[in-house]
């Protein structure tokens, strides 16, 4: 596993980190119906998963589409491309009201910039004060209402000690709260669909979240240590008490990636 | 038969937005008018308070340029590009001024605009709940269910003073037909107390008429009709051009540097008198790059004749 997305012919076993996080985040997707899609690395996997494991998966982007069947990858979530072709065009009020709030989406396909070991997401600010933050992030955007009423949570963003916090700075989206037991709860008296935080997949490997409500790491990817987890994170992780390696991406899964969806390494660099 | 209200992009910037107006200009990465935003920037208003979910390059240009005293959004960035760093320099470090800030989420600012058209107090929404959004907006508040089954949070509503909508087309009455990405533009458009439409194309009445399902703002709201093909460039218009993605990975380093920003806004904004200009200095392969690969044409229905 090199850090630089390689070059070489599409048949290249050689793949990057970034490559088999894709890859793994798309294999999550399998047996799931309808996935909200969000900013940024959840765009490629979805897409990747449409080709692969979940040909029927319904896509269904913020921006006012349900059902897109996008010819190439888009390079915005408000791409022309996840219109021509579409099931449906609908306002923006139509999308969050009754697609999302009324509870049809399966999956919420999310990054992040901070997460917690409760699946909290921070995209708003860096540093403590709201009002004169060290460095502006872009928000919620459609994040808060997608982790509150998404049936349930998917998670994809590289690890490192500035992202893999103990404490996030501002919480914008909802996990699992501060435990599983107090965001059943929370969840079950404030009459949210969402089940909140299933899956975080990164760039070192895959965790779903345990009965506590907190992330365990399931498995690592191939070259990935756990010294390396434990580099990127700023808490003790728990593990599995058998964690596995994560497969390797296909020939065809990589031919996928750099041919047909992202030949400029837009997601991969 | 209407009135018309075709007009000037100079002459409806000038007459309908006026200095410390709330303005929004809408459109979700689809339909985007720069080119009222730079005549905006050109006529140099100020104070003005932009509205938009997302600000987008727009914003962050109008910003550079002076226009805006306060920022209400919901998503602050160049999509898949980063951020938006002339309006950061304002938030992260008061250059050259401090920028006031209102924020929320996309469907809390969907739910504002929802509100302000059609006269409610509020909007009800289940966004919200053990997040940090509404100690950093006290606007956005918890409310309880009338009907005795829980609370809600509230947003207020949101009435623009002016609301720009870029469409593919209008007749010259205001009567705006839209396809692609609606965004909130409707809902942007009803809440405003002025409306300025510009379109791709100008149509007779009865093109309009001949797919009335189509029609998203009527011109009973509408108070310009601009025509400017290619208004929306860098951001695209469905079926006539794509969006400029080099555009938007360009403006990263531009940004980054102010005085990079300001000979920009020189060359492309206060040193051009208008979008024609704009596409002539833009140049015809750049503009040739953006046209779809392809059609792809929309079945045509038929409505009947009830007479």
């Amino acid at each position: 596993m090199t850090d630089a997305a390689p070059n070489g012919a599409p048949s290249s076993t050689v793949f990057s980190k970034s490559e088999m996080m894709i890859v793994a985040a798309a294999r999550e997707l399998a047996g799931q119906h309808v996935c909200f899609v969000g900013v940024g690395l959840p765009n490629i996997a979805v897409n990747l998963a449409k080709r692969t494991v979940t040909p029927d998966l319904e896509l269904v982007y913020e921006a006012g589409v349900f059902g897109a069947e996008p010819a190439r990858l888009p390079l915005s979530i408000g791409d022309p491309t996840i219109v021509t072709g579409a099931t449906a065009v609908t306002s923006m009020y139509e999308l969050f009201s009754f697609y999302l709030q009324g509870g049809l989406i399966d999956v919420g396909f999310l990054g992040a910039a901070q997460i917690d070991r409760f699946g909290n997401i921070n995209t708003t600010v860096i540093g403590d004060d709201y009002a004169h933050p060290k460095t502006r992030l872009p928000g919620s955007g459609g994040a808060c209402e997608i982790a509150i009423n998404a049936r349930q949570v998917f998670v994809i963003m590289r690890q490192s000690k500035r992202s893999f916090v103990e404490r996030i700075d501002f919480r914008t989206s909802p996990g699992n709260l501060g435990g599983a037991e107090n965001a059943a709860r929370i969840r079950r008296e404030q009459g949210w669909l969402g089940m909140g935080p299933s899956v975080v997949v990164t760039d070192l490997g895959i965790y779903h979240f345990d009965e506590t409500g907190e992330m365990r790491l399931d498995s690592l990817h191939p070259g990935a240590t756990l010294e390396a987890v434990r580099d990127t994170i700023g808490w003790e992780p728990r593990l599995a008490a058998e964690v596995v390696t994560t497969p390797e991406p296909t020939a065809e899964e990589l031919r996928l990636i750099r041919v047909e969806l992202d030949p400029g390494g837009a997601y991969t660099k | 038969m209407s009135t018309s209200k075709v007009a000037t992009m100079r002459d409806a910037v000038a007459e309908i937005v006026r200095d410390g107006d709330t303005v929004a200009i809408e459109g979700f990465t689809h339909l985007i008018s720069f080119a009222a935003g730079h005549e905006i920037i050109r006529q140099r208003k100020r104070d003005l308070t932009l509205a938009r979910l997302t600000p987008d390059l727009i914003y962050d240009q109008m910003v550079a340029g002076g226009v805006a005293r306060k920022l209400i959004f919901s998503w602050l960035g160049n999509p898949g590009v980063g951020g938006l760093n002339a309006i950061r320099r304002r938030i992260e470090n008061a250059d050259p001024a401090p920028l006031e800030l209102e924020e929320y989420s996309h469907f809390g600012m969907v739910g504002r605009y929802t509100a302000g058209a059609a006269n409610l107090p509020f909007y009800p929404l289940r966004s919200y709940f053990e997040t940090d959004l509404p100690k950093a907006n006290p606007l956005i508040r918890p409310i309880e269910s009338p009907y005795g089954d829980g609370m809600v949070y509230a947003v207020p509503p949101l009435r623009p003073d002016v609301t720009v909508v870029h469409a593919q087309r209008a007749d010259a009455g205001g009567n705006t037909q839209v396809w692609g990405l609606l965004g909130c533009q409707k809902e942007a458009a009803f809440a405003a107390e002025r409306v300025i439409v510009v379109v791709e194309e100008l149509v007779d009445e009865a093109v309009i008429r001949a797919d009335p399902n189509r029609t998203i703002i009527p011109g009973l709201v509408v108070d310009a009709v601009v025509v400017e093909p290619w208004g929306a460039h860098p951001s695209y218009v469905q079926g006539a051009y794509d969006r400029d993605n080099r555009f938007y990975l360009d403006w990263d380093p531009i940004s980054r540097d102010e005085a990079a920003v300001q000979a920009w806004l020189d060359e492309w904004v206060y040193g051009l008198d208008g979008r024609a200009a704009y596409l002539d200095r833009l140049g015809a392969d750049r503009v040739a790059s953006l046209l779809p690969s392809g059609r792809a044409p929309s079945g045509s229905v038929d409505y009947g004749q009830y007479r």
